[in-house]
């Protein structure tokens, strides 16, 4: 098990920090949720991979940026392009190919980004994302900011020669970048006992000269806590942290695949283990999410979700000739 | 009055020049801080701007690509060294799918402008990994630019448009030019404009399409060819993508004869494109078929008997050309 050097800061949040963090789980949850039901329609062509189940990664993460912080995420992580600043009309418009989407159509899912709002789109080679991480981080320290990337990979592509060789560099030149590693258990079909012979990603981290960290990635808190306790080192020069966040992938790897690899017990033993539920009886208790409090974003969400729907679309499809325009600048 | 400097001082002054008037600019990989670079191109460069402008770095040629493109989003213009253009294939990747696409399946929201030096070439026995002319590679990659001078004065000028571009760009510099070729290079602006070719000798009876270290051996062959009475237009390409279509067709349509000579092997080389172009847009103007002299298809063996036998030169372009002027 990884060692546990790192501070879980105790960071105090508001009431309204915490039901905006409900928000951004619900509304990510509902839009992998349609997403799946367009694609079962015909309706998205294809490039859907859910992050159904692992949203408190991203949102416990993405929840302790700041708007100069850059993100470079993986292909589930649709819901750090939303708590970044994309539009869900412009997100639900890229995976439905549209000219309003963030590529024109040029391609689906993540394979986009937004320099303004800090986001790198990575291509599918899982792990690329990761060299391109350590340029950002690099040019962070040139200018002396304390602004952090945040790099997110799989279990799966920990396994890949660029992340060995990204982690090397950000380790080498104390690089500030907060590595998260969603830990969904399976690389496509490939179980994790199949693909490393250690049982934490987070041992990884100390080959590299920095500290890794392994948490429940089904717990946003713990994932905000340990994300902040990262930052904080990173923005003041302490360099890399990795954080492996435990999780399960509810749906297979893309839509198509029906993931009879695993079993139901399986499945279901992490259900019970939904981060939603969890977080919910959390603000419960606490008196922070009353009935209409909650139906209110109940109602948001779904709103939120049918206009970007609508708004796709009804959206223009791209020029035809479109398909061989800018390859230069 | 213009001075003297090797091909290789070429490049450095471009790069010294490109960094002194702009902060954005810096260059990484292996073994180009102190040490200067395994060819010493980067010679000086650490002691003038300091470690965080000449970052050397581990054995991770996909990371220093993957790093310049990741700085080259936030408005720098990175120019990274592959210690041999022999080993750009484990940046591959980063090359090929990361920068190529990016502005691509950005919507054309963003750009790369990162140069990726390779120094190439054979006839320096470096055998198998240290020989290699992988351009074609690069030129059949939609997005990227492919550069191959060969002159101190081309080598300085592209590489300074190189830097200023704002698409990712392969430059090929030619290890067997860097300290055998000396040419006068001006101080200061002299950019040579990526996609321009140049006409180094002029001739009505064959066109001859050529680059890099072949240039030289090219205009040998076309001097000897004049005393026969043939004269060859020798065409520089200096662009290898996008190439100048421009120029190439306009002499074909000059002499109504054309070769092709380059040092990568024959198979899908670049002049299997020329050729075809040639073919597709000027072949009522073509008196002879379009013919080539280049590597054969095999790999840069170290014995300099075995790599002699490999590697074009005057004496086979010559015959090559005679056999073209006859037909």
């Amino acid at each position: 098990m990884a060692t546990t050097t790192i501070k879980r800061t105790k960071f105090k949040l508001t009431p309204e920090q915490l039901l905006d963090i409900f928000y951004w789980l619900k509304l990510i949850r509902a839009f992998d949720l349609r997403l799946s039901i367009l694609v079962k329609q015909g309706k998205v062509r294809s490039g859907v991979y859910t992050g159904i189940g692992q949203e408190a990664i991203i949102v416990g993460t993405c929840f302790a940026l700041r708007k100069e912080d850059f993100i470079c995420p993986l292909h589930r992580d649709l819901g750090s392009f939303l708590m970044k600043g994309v539009e869900p009309r412009a997100m639900m418009s890229q995976m439905f190919g549209k000219a309003t989407g963030l590529s024109k159509g040029r391609d689906s899912a993540l394979h986009s980004g937004v320099n303004e709002l800090g986001i790198f789109g990575n291509t599918s080679m899982l792990g690329a994302n990761l060299p391109v991480a350590a340029g950002l981080g690099l040019t962070f320290k040139m200018e002396k900011t304390d602004n952090v990337v945040v790099a997110y990979f799989g279990e799966g592509a920990s396994n890949t020669g660029d992340f060995h060789e990204a982690l090397n560099f950000a380790g080498v030149q104390r690089l500030p970048i907060v590595f998260v590693c969603e830990n969904n258990l399976y690389a496509y079909s490939v179980p994790v006992e199949k693909s490393m012979a250690i049982d934490d990603v987070a041992d990884r981290a100390a080959s590299y000269g920095f500290d890794g960290v392994s948490i429940n990635g089904n717990d946003v808190l713990a994932v905000y806590q340990s994300t902040q306790g990262a930052l904080a080192r990173a923005r003041n020069g302490e360099g890399p942290t990795l954080i492996e966040c435990k999780t399960y992938r509810w749906h297979g790897h893309s839509e198509h695949d029906k993931a009879f690899y695993r079993t139901d017990e399986e499945l279901a033993m992490w259900k019970s283990r939904d981060p939603i539920p969890t977080f919910t009886t959390y603000l419960q208790a606490r008196n922070v999410l009353g009935a209409d409090k909650l139906k209110e974003i109940e109602n948001r969400v779904t709103s939120t979700i049918d206009d970007a729907v609508e708004f796709a679309m009804n959206a223009p499809d791209p020029k035809p000739e479109d398909a061989v325009a800018d390859l230069y600048a | 009055m213009p001075k003297e400097v090797t091909y290789l001082e070429a490049i450095r002054e471009a790069l010294v020049e490109e960094m002194r008037r702009d902060p954005k600019v810096f260059v990484l990989g292996e073994d180009v801080g102190e040490y200067g670079g395994a060819f010493g191109v980067t010679q000086g460069l650490f002691e003038e701007f300091g470690e965080s402008r000449v970052v050397d770095t581990p054995i991770s040629e996909s990371a220093i690509v993957g790093i310049s493109i990741g700085a080259s989003l936030r408005g720098y213009r990175p120019v990274a060294e592959m210690q041999f253009a022999d080993f750009i294939s484990c940046g591959f990747d980063q090359i090929s799918n990361q920068a190529a696409t990016l502005r691509y399946r950005y919507g054309g929201r963003a750009s790369v402008p990162i140069v990726v030096r390779a120094p190439s070439g054979g006839n320096v026995g470096g055998g198998l990994y240290h020989s290699q002319n992988p351009e074609a590679w690069f030129i059949h990659r939609p997005g990227l630019k492919v550069v191959a001078p060969s002159t101190p004065y081309d080598a300085k000028g592209l590489l300074k448009a190189a830097i200023r571009d704002d698409n990712p760009v392969v430059y090929f510099e030619h290890k067997y030019l860097y300290r055998r070729t000396k040419g006068a290079v001006p101080e200061g602006e002299d950019i040579v404009p990526i996609g321009v070719a140049a006409t180094r000798r002029e001739g009505d009876d064959i066109t001859l399409l050529t680059y890099g270290a072949m240039v030289q051996p090219s205009l040998e062959a076309a001097d000897r060819l004049s005393k026969d009475g043939v004269e060859v237009e020798v065409i520089d390409l200096r662009t290898l993508s996008p190439f100048d279509k421009t120029a190439i067709l306009r002499s074909v349509e000059k002499t109504n004869r054309a070769m092709i000579v380059h040092e990568d092997v024959k198979t899908l080389g670049i002049g299997a494109e020329l050729s075809a172009v040639i073919m597709e847009e000027k072949f009522d103007a073509l008196d002879a078929p379009v013919m080539r002299v280049t590597y054969p298809d095999t790999h840069c063996p170290f014995s300099n008997v075995l790599e002699a036998f490999n590697l074009p030169d005057a004496d086979k372009i010559t015959a090559a050309l005679r056999k073209l002027a006859e037909y």
